[in-house]
Order: C-alpha cells, then structure tokens, then sequence
C-alpha cells in the first residue's frame, strides 16, 4: 500500500472515498490462517456468523471460505467451529 | 458609519460575533465569560442573528457541537474559562487536527483549586499545546477587532484551524470601554460567507476524524505543525487589510518605549497597559526601560521577537500562570529558549504575578525594574507579592 506524505494527505486526515476501508489489506497482520477440513465440515457459515473481518464466504460448492486478502489470523472461527473442521496452520512468508 | 459607544466588552464580543454573522453558537455559561454567551443567546433570541444557538449541558459538549457543526460546514463560534476549557480539553485537539475553523473567546481565568473566579492565564497556558492558534487582546477594542478577524483567519484555505482570542477575565471582560462599532456592510465584504474545503454532506460522503495507523500519524501532525506556522503570514495579512479598512493597525507584537532602553518588559495581555503606564513611573529618570506586548502566543512569534530584543540587556518577563516543577512560567520559559539562539543573550528575569486575579500596580512593575536592575532574581523566576510571614 501506497501511504500519502504530509503534504498530500487529505486535510485532517480525513478519507474522502467512501468505503476505501475495503482496501486496507489486514491479511498483513496474519501469522497463522484457517485451513478447512470438508470431510468434517457441515456447511453450518457460523464461522462466517464470527469473523470479526466478515471475510468468510460461501462459495460455489456451499462451502465458507476465508478471503486470505483480509484474514487477520485471529483464529476465532477455528474457535467456534462446532465440527471442529476449521485448524490453524502457521504461514510461511 | 462605525458608531462609536460605551459598551461592556463581554457585550462588545457578543456583537462582533453577531457582526460576523456566526451561524451556530454552542456554548455553556461559566464565569466570567458568561455575559458573552447570554447576550449571544439573546440576539439569536431576538432574531437578530441567523444562527443556531445550542445551550449545552456541558464545555465537553460544547465543543463537540462547534466541531460537528463546523465539520457540517457551518460559522461556528463558543466562548468558554478556567474549568470549562480544561473540561475542553481533549476536544480542544480534535478541532484543530480535524482543521475546523472554530472560533472561540477565552475568558481568561484562573484553575481550581482553590476555586477562583479571577483572573490570571493558568487555563490557556494548560492548553497551549492545542494546536490552535492563540491571541491575546489587551483592551475592549482590540478583542472585538481580533474576534472579527478570528474568523477570517481562521478560515483562510491557507490557514483552516480554530482560533482563540484570550480576554483576561473581570478585567476585560466586565470593563466598560468606549468601542467603536462597525457596520455589517463592511464586515459582510471584509469577511464573506465560509466556503469550507471539505464538509460532512450525505451528497458527497467522507470520513473525517478517522483512525490514523502508525503509516499515517506522524504526517498528518507534519501537516497540522505547519500549517500553524505557515498561519504567520495570514495573520499578518489579515491585521493589514483590517487597518486599511478600519484604521485600527494591528501587529503580532506591539513595542513600546524609548528604543535604546536596555530594559524590556515582556507581557502578554491586560497588563500590558499598566506597564505602559509604569514606563512612564521607570522613565523618570531617563531611557531606563521599553515593552514588547505579545498578542500572538501561537504560532509564537519568534522572528519578530528576536528582532524586538535587538540591543535589550535584562528582559523581564512577565507570567501569569506558574508551570509546576520547571525553571520558569510558561512564557519566560519560551522567552529564554528562544534566547538561546543569540550570541549575546540579555539576562532573564521572571516574574509571576497577577495569579487568581490579585492586582498587580504599575508601583509594582518599578520594583521589579528596580529587582532586575540590581541583578536580583536573575535567571529565576518569582511568584510575585507572596507573603513570606503572617
Ligand atoms: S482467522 Fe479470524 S479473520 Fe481469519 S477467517 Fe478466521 S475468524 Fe476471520
Ligand atoms: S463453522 Fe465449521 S462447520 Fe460450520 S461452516 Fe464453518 S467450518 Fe464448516
């Protein structure tokens, strides 16, 4: 990501494109990120109910996936997970 | 025509802000910035101002309506003192990093404890970090001048953060000084209507006030830093195009005295008029002792300063607020670092005095002369007239 310098940073640091949030790449933050076991999972999306990113998303197959773009690593999907399908495995960068 | 009268200046300032066609007020009543805020409610009342008068339950609250409607685009204007500034506080910073243009009268007066409703500059010195800029009326004209170009300052694209016109409290505020006036066709031209740069409008939706991540803090301080510093000049402009217009010239110090005087008094507010009458007391015997006058304390005026010292032996500084626990009141302190620059450096003698309103005589400035003429005091400060024994 590209940050502005002082001098053409928006007056007051204030966002003058709505919803640029999306941008904001917090996959950065990650050290670890869900890896999805199917055979165990039910497709129940209350790992996507959690996810504080709301970054968990149904796919084609009915499946709820993680976008690794904003995933912060912050396990709690694993955490509430009730079939225990969801695990976290370290990222090697 | 201006019209020229006998007003109290608290209503004075009422006036100017109405001249200046402020479009919302917030406000809470404290002492003795109250007969500003009461009259202003009254002229809104009446209908004689076009603006939106918000009676808040708080200073906290006071501010945080100027800066929503400011950030709405509006003319905003408050008045606040003492506890209602430092309840202010945190607030205070949000205006001037979110380049709000709010404009806001200090009445100044004293902090608790213990309680004192008179006056002296321990409120805005608690302040002074605020980011905002920082005038310092010495007589009822004056304040009413400055809270007018206040808004023309504060205003200007170049410029966009709030101001606040310091008024000593009771002795400004309560004192009843021949004003003049001016009309609202002349004040209309010298200060058109607020164009912001940036608004909150559901039409064009943006952000303001969000969080700066560690990448982007430090550059939005940068950009706010020189903006105030770079607000020098706008000032000076502003104070020039004000005398043309009216006649009244104004500077961002004022000097006084025989030039070749070796003793300078530095004051800032009220009580640089007794010191001009003290001069008088001092110069008896000779060109002993001139002043400078600040008026502009933020941005601080150091060029202009430094320029004013030229030749100056001893300068006597004069606060009116202590800074516990360090080596000099707020001003001395800058005074001297700002010193520090010259090969030759005058000695420094502080003084402080005036705290919760106690009179300070022009009798009182000769001994402090007198003090500093005899090396007394030197590159120390005093809390001026305490009793030392019962
Ligand atoms: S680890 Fe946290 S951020 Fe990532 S998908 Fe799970 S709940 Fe969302
Ligand atoms: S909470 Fe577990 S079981 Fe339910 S959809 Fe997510 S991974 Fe599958």
């Amino acid at each position: 990501m590209n940050y502005p310098s002082w001098r053409t940073l928006e007056l007051g640091a204030a966002i003058t494109t709505p919803g640029n949030a999306a941008e904001l790449k917090t996959g950065d933050w990650r050290t670890e990120f869900p890896v999805l076991d199917e055979e165990k999972c039910v497709k129940c999306g209350l790992c996507a109910i959690y996810c504080p990113e709301f970054c968990i998303h149904e796919d084609d197959t009915g499946y709820f996936r993680a976008d690794l773009y904003y995933c912060k690593g912050c396990g709690i999907c694993v955490h509430e997970c009730p079939k225990d399908a969801l695990t976290m495995q370290l990222e090697e960068k | 025509m201006a019209k020229r009268i006998g007003i109290e200046n608290s209503l004075a300032v009422a006036e100017a802000v109405k001249l200046a066609r402020a479009e919302v007020i917030a406000a809470y009543p404290i002492t003795p910035q109250t007969h500003i805020v009461e009259e202003l409610s009254q002229i809104v009342a009446n209908g004689e101002l076009e603006a939106e008068f918000i009676p808040v339950e708080s200073e906290h609250s006071a501010m945080s309506a100027a800066i929503g409607a400011s950030a709405a685009g509006a003319r905003v204007y408050t008045a606040t003192a003492s506890q209602g500034l430092a309840l202010m506080h945190e607030i205070l910073f949000i205006a001037s990093s979110l380049r709000l243009p709010i404009v806001m009268t200090v009445a100044n007066r004293s902090l608790s404890g213990p309680i004192s409703i008179w006056n002296d500059h321990s409120d805005v010195m608690a302040e002074r970090d605020m980011g905002w800029i920082q005038v310092f009326g010495e007589n009822g004209q004056e304040v009413f001048d400055l809270t007018i170009m206040a808004f023309r300052i504060a205003e200007d694209k170049r410029v966009l953060l709030p101001v606040a016109v310091n008024m000593d409290g009771f002795i400004l505020t309560h004192m009843i000084e021949s004003i003049e006036i001016e009309e609202q066709e002349k004040i209309d031209k010298f200060l058109p209507p607020y164009k912001p740069v940036l608004r909150l409008d559901p039409a064009h939706p943006i952000s303001m006030g969000p969080v700066g991540v560690p990448e982007i803090y430090a550059e939005a301080k940068k950009q706010q830093e020189v903006a105030l510093l770079e607000s020098k000049a706008v000032i000076k402009e502003v104070f020039k195009e004000w005398a043309e217009q009216f006649g009244r010239a104004y500077n961002l110090i004022e000097t006084n005295g025989p030039e070749q005087a070796e003793v300078v008094f530095i004051t800032m507010g009220s009580l640089g008029e007794t010191v001009m009458s003290a001069l008088d007391l001092i110069n008896v015997q000779g060109d002993k002792a001139r002043q400078v006058r600040i008026r502009l304390w933020r941005p601080f005026p150091e060029e202009e300063l430094l320029a004013a010292l030229e030749g100056a032996k001893k300068v006597i500084v004069i606060d009116r607020a202590v800074s516990f626990g360090t080596s000099y009141g707020p001003v001395a302190g800058e005074i001297r670092s700002m010193l520090y620059k010259l090969k030759e450096q005058p000695e420094v003698y502080n003084f402080i005095c005036g705290l919760g309103g106690r009179d300070v005589t022009r009798q009182e400035f000769k001994q402090m002369y007198e003090l500093a003429e005899q090396g007394q005091y030197k590159d120390k400060y005093l809390i001026w007239g305490v009793r030392e024994n019962d």
